[in-house]
């Protein structure tokens, strides 16, 4: 006979269960029960809460953002920036006749001639000679010997060089000049001049190759530039001036010039009405860059300017009829124009905008963008730790736990000769010596995992040895023992699994702890590197006074990121505890 | 009880030993030296000899060129004589150098564990007392809170907010810019003003576990038979917390102290290099980064020979105040 299944249904009528019916009681799995008891936590369930937003915000917050971890903003400003100089020349400048040369050297051995007052120098084998005709302008010569005179009782002997040319009416020429007691005379076009040295007379032809003058010519407009830097007229206008002489002409155009200051203004006459040519002045004026040019009526301004000392004045231009410029003196009779000019700037330290919620950091880039994509290198840094030191963990624990006797005595030694050594310094160290060889920063963040892994094992190996102490003295492992299988297996299969709430619980706490070591190591500049973002790195701004005072939006929300994550694994960690251990009644 | 001690002693004995070996390989093996760093600075004197010439000489003075076990053996026969060296970041006696500074962080950690107690203990004890009531919740969350806060961050929150916002401390050191112009008087109260902001950091730093330690033995020792007997027996409740179960407590407490002797005197390496308070901690920081063997090795063995002391005191300790503990 078969007995009745009381839960067998009859059709409409309800099932009847009996009263010891299992069912009626509700079993929950052990794993369901920890669930529960962690649901019950309100602690626990913030802090998971915590680690989901800060998780969403880290890995899908960099997807969602519309920037880039390095990408750098820029923004426009108007600053006063150098447009043009204005210097007072007091050097001479030389204009070479065309076809001939003055090489550097002459020019230098000018110089100390003519500061020595000697009249006649040589430089590179070649002779030269100057004479001043005016205050500020100067001929230069290059010399080539012609003859030697003798000076005899009653008469000059006159040898002329060989292939020199010295005709007789020259020689009387020479006679008459050295009667009068001159070193100088000209014959013809050409200049001679006579040095001596005891009774013997050297004579030399001098040819003119080059005027030196420290006045610099400016065209009033770019189609007269051609003339005004003609040796010719440069020549006229100086010889002009130096004179004194109100008119000159120059290929065939008259021109007039006037006076004005330390000024010269030239004046072509050709026309009916004086056409205003080019001034002559002491004054450089120079465009910062060489497509602006500074046109006459620009350098009256600025010479006006200087005069009055005033710090501004106006010019108009092409866009705006007042223009204003600023005059700077950086050194006497030196000044510097600045101009207004719209310039693209790094946006560093932007407070908290529209664009970017959290502003931007002293490199221009994102606050926020960067927070996110530094959320992922510190969570994935606190994981690949744990990771590391769960496997040395469980593997040196378990072998210790398991075997006992003296392999658990050698390893236990072991761990605490690892215990001992103090892991600050050693992290400082690697620090600085990373920081000495310049390891490159994606190199940097496996080394630092390594070393925290490294460092950080022995807490974990304890633990599961102490646990497997305990496991493997109860009865489902002699039944596992019994059924023969392997030793590597009796431990990470049997034994390893009853340690995982452990594991799970002592691996939550100590995430928090990595990112804080991770956190203050990068604080410290021995941690990661710019340009990778990661919470330490950020907050690594505060250690210059100038951002922590000025700038809070660049530390504290990073701050505030690492408190918040760390309290959101303590929180989950501490609730797990709670719910793993059963002795704790809730 | 003698033979448990002896043999920890030995135990510590080679445990220091090998750790400082460690160490000292460590040092020796790292990339760059300060003898490198030296040698190549004295090498862009004028008319100086070569880098290598000059790195050679050095490494021969200072025995660096000798292999690392024959260098730690050399080290450590000095050491055992008491002659440490001299350092040469600080170019003075190692020795010297250590009891110039080691009063600051005495100070400093003597101080805050003083504030740590008197802060954590009656909490922990009435977070145990209403467990899972509001207070506790509170106890929670505020031990949590200061164990999840970086010792930075909290460091640079108090300077912005008390020197910078309200400018009541320096930012920075251990005494201030008249500190030479003050009498006694004046030059004992700047420096317990600059010493503020530190010891505040450290107490926050440390309370939480402290605070949860309370929390966690005396919620055992209140769920012992003993104190249901109490109750039974009808004694006050004051008495019954206070006599019965807060002693209890005590012995736990006793051990996790002796714990806490490293950061006593071992200095605390973060906040004083972030107050730049010369002690241990910052000082050694300096010669850590700037390769400084002597000191970093002084420093280290002497941080590890007192992590084992505090073992061992822990243990004896643990047997001195709870007779039922029998060390084998």
């Amino acid at each position: 006979m078969t007995p009745i299944n009381p839960n067998q249904r009859t059709a409409g009528a309800p099932p009847v269960q009996r009263l010891d019916d299992e069912s009626r009681v509700k079993s929950l799995s052990p794993s369901m029960l920890v669930f529960k008891r962690f649901a019950r936590n309100r602690l626990a369930l913030i802090g998971t809460a915590i680690l989901a937003v800060m998780f969403v915000f880290s890995f899908l917050g960099g997807l969602i953002s519309p920037y880039t971890q390095s990408q750098t903003f820029y923004k426009s400003d108007i600053m006063w920036k150098e447009y043009a100089s204005l210097s007072v020349n007091n050097e001479y400048r030389y204009t070479v006749a065309p076809g001939e040369e003055l090489p550097a050297a002459a020019r230098t051995q000018f110089i100390l001639a003519l500061n020595a007052g000697q009249s006649a120098y040589s430089a590179g084998g070649a002779g030269y000679s100057w004479s001043m005709l005016g205050g500020d302008f100067i001929t230069i010569y290059k010399t080539s010997e012609a003859a030697t005179a003798l000076s005899l009782p009653g008469g000059y002997a006159i040898t002329p060089k060989p292939g020199a040319d010295f005709p007789k009416d020259a020689q009387d020429a020479l006679i008459e000049a050295l009667n009068a007691n001159q070193t100088e005379f000209e014959h013809g076009n050409t200049r001679y001049i006579a040095s001596r040295s005891g009774k013997s007379y050297s004579v030399s032809a001098a040819e003119e190759i080059a005027i030196a003058s420290a006045r610099v010519f400016d065209a009033f407009e770019p189609e007269f530039e051609p003339v005004t830097t003609d040796y010719g007229f440069r020549r006229a206008a100086l010889d002009a001036i130096a004179r004194g002489s109100a008119a000159f002409e120059y290929g065939g155009i008259g021109y007039t010039q006037s006076e004005d200051g330390d000024i010269v203004t030239i004046r072509d006459v050709s026309s009916g009405s004086p056409v205003e040519f080019a001034i002559v002045s002491r004054y450089i004026a120079q465009g910062f860059s060489p497509d602006i040019r500074v046109t006459v009526p620009f350098k009256y301004a600025i010479l006006d300017a200087v005069r009055e000392k005033a710090p501004y004045f106006a010019f108009p231009d092409a866009d705006d009829p007042d223009r204003e410029y600023q005059i700077t003196t950086p050194k006497p009779d030196t000044y510097t124009i600045k101009r207004e000019t719209v310039t693209q700037l790094y946006d560093t330290e932007s407070r908290p905008n529209r664009a970017h919620w959290l502003g931007t950091d002293s490199n221009g880039m994102d606050m926020l963008t960067r927070l996110m994509y530094g959320g992922r290198i510190s969570l994935m840094v606190g994981f690949a730790v744990v990771i590391i030191e769960l496997l040395i963990g469980v593997a040196v624990g378990g072998v210790a736990g398991y075997f006992g006797g003296a392999i658990d005595l050698l390893l236990m030694r072991f761990i605490d000769l690892f215990n001992c050594i103090p892991s600050w310094p050693i992290l400082i160290m690697m620090g600085a010596v990373m920081d000495t060889l310049e390891v490159d920063p994606y190199a940097r963040i496996f080394l630092l995992m390594f070393v925290l892994g490294l460092l950080g094992w022995t807490g974990i190996a304890r633990v599961v040895r102490g646990q497997i102490l305990t496991l493997r003295e109860q009865d489902f492992m002699i039944a596992a023992e019994a059924t023969g299988i392997r030793v590597s297996a009796r431990i990470f299969r049997h034994l390893v699994p009853n340690v995982m709430p452990l594991l799970i619980v002592q691996a939550t706490m100590s995430l928090g702890g990595i990112i804080i070591t991770e956190a203050t190591l990068s604080f410290l500049g021995m941690g990661l590197k710019y340009p990778l973002a990661s919470w330490g790195t950020i907050i690594n701004a505060a250690t210059n006074i100038y951002t922590m005072t000025n700038f809070w939006y660049l530390w504290i929300p990073a701050g505030m990121l690492i408190l918040i994550t760390v309290l959101g694994f303590n929180f989950v960690g501490d609730g797990l505890r709670d719910a793993f251990d059963p002795k704790m009644k809730r | 009880m003698w033979k448990f001690i002896i043999r920890r002693v030995l135990l510590a004995i080679v445990i220091i030993t090998f750790g400082s070996l460690i160490c000292y390989g460590v040092m020796r093996v790292l990339p760059t030296s300060y003898m490198e760093r030296v040698a190549r600075q004295r090498s862009t004197m004028p008319g100086a000899r070569p880098y290598t010439e000059i790195l050679a000489q050095l490494n021969a003075h200072y025995h660096m060129d000798q292999p690392i076990l024959f260098g730690f053996l050399r080290w450590g026969w000095n050491a055992l004589r008491g002659q440490w060296g001299d350092s040469w970041f600080y170019a003075q006696s190692v020795t010297k150098k250590f009891a110039d500074v080691i009063g600051y962080s005495i100070v400093l950690n003597v101080i805050t564990l003083f504030l740590e107690m008197i802060l954590c203990v009656p909490l922990g004890v009435l977070a145990a007392r209403k467990q899972y009531s509001r207070t506790d919740y509170a106890v929670t969350i505020i031990a949590l809170a200061c164990i999840s806060l970086p010792t930075f961050f909290l460091a640079t929150i108090l300077k912005f907010v008390f020197s910078i916002k309200l400018g009541w401390v320096d930012l920075y050191g251990v005494v201030g810019r008249y500190y030479e112009q003050m009498n006694a008087m004046g030059k004992f109260l700047d420096m317990a003003k600059h010493m503020v902001l530190p010891i505040v950091t450290l107490t926050f730093i440390n309370l939480g576990g402290l605070m949860r330690f309370t929390r966690t033995n005396m919620l055992e020792a209140l769920n012992a038979d003993y104190i249901r007997t109490a109750r039974a027996k009808g004694l006050p409740e004051r008495r019954v917390i206070n006599k019965h179960a807060f002693r209890n407590t005590l012995i736990p407490l006793v051990t996790y102290l002796s714990y806490l002797l490293p950061s006593l005197f071992g200095g605390s390496l973060i906040t004083e290099t972030l107050f730049q308070i010369p002690g241990i901690g910052y000082m050694s920081y300096q010669a850590i980064v700037g390769g400084d063997i002597p000191f970093t090795m002084f420093y280290l063995t002497f941080l590890t020979a007192l992590t084992q002391v505090s073992l061992m005191a822990a243990d004896v300790m643990y047997a001195v105040v709870d007779p039922r503990v029998r060390v084998s």
